[in-house]
């Protein structure tokens, strides 16, 4: 059985076009260490790629890495993801997002968190002005 | 293109299978719109596109998607998607597209429904 240390995990990534890749990749090795079910694995992989994306859009700090952090829990896989940049507001980014990028009845853009709480049991977000953390949880016996 | 995205393009007598392999992003979903809007451009309102090698879309990917059924709606024309994995299937009709486009399990069920 590996120690607590060793069944953690962390991610350093700076914000270059398709590093999301290096995290999804990372997170899917891990999950299929745990003997996830592919399905899961994919849904891991789906919102760890949103969460980088945000970082890389949102945070406004492209010269700061995002930190990604993988524990690898008995029965569930947690992931923390956090960016150094400007935060936001929970409440704004998701009024401004529905009402800014609704098109003919198909919203393109402003999905990030709703993919991400869709595809995980557990998501919590803390963002001040010095960083977002966005801490999620895929149990391996998952609701979802 | 990055990631070994590729996006092959089969014109057929009144449709077009376009197959995308890769990482669908914002600019491989860039590529894609393109090759889709020259197909319509070529005077083709019915296409497939076939996702059976692309596993991982993100949700920019996805808006591009959505752009190109915007523009085929503005055609009259008709899209639909198949061999997507089941967490696609999911986003998708989340997301809204499976009330714009059809989504169909293989190709030929795909172009049968064109």
């Amino acid at each position: 059985m590996l120690d607590l240390a060793e069944r953690e995990v962390i991610l350093i990534i700076p914000m270059y076009p398709n590093m999301e890749l290096a995290a999804a990749q990372t997170a899917s090795i891990l999950a299929e260490i745990m003997n996830f079910e592919e399905n899961h694995i994919d849904e891991i992989q789906f919102a760890v790629i949103e969460t980088c994306i945000n970082a890389f859009e949102h945070s406004k700090r492209k010269d700061k890495p995002v930190v990604i952090k993988f524990i690898m829990k008995d029965d569930a896989l947690e992931l923390k993801i956090t960016d150094c940049g400007v935060g936001f507001r929970l409440d704004q980014v998701k009024s401004s997002d529905r009402d800014g990028a609704v098109s003919k009845g198909l919203r393109k853009r402003g999905w990030g968190l709703e993919i991400i709480r869709h595809m995980m049991d557990e998501v919590n977000v803390e963002s001040s002005d010095k960083g977002t953390t966005i801490t999620m949880t895929k149990k391996k016996v998952s609701s979802k | 293109m990055a990631n070994g995205f590729n996006v092959d393009v089969h014109t057929e007598d009144g449709y077009v299978v376009i197959q995308t392999a890769g990482y669908l992003n914002d600019p491989t979903g860039e590529a894609l719109a393109e090759a889709a809007k020259e197909v319509m451009a070529d005077g083709y309102n019915k296409i497939v596109i076939d996702l059976e090698k692309t596993r991982l879309i993100n949700s920019i990917g996805i808006s591009i998607l959505i752009e190109i059924i915007e523009l085929l709606e503005e055609q009259g024309g008709v899209l639909n998607f198949c061999n997507l994995t089941p967490v696609q299937d999911r986003i998708f009709k989340m997301m809204g597209l499976a009330q714009h486009a059809g989504i169909f399990p293989d190709q030929d069920s795909a172009i049968a429904n064109l």
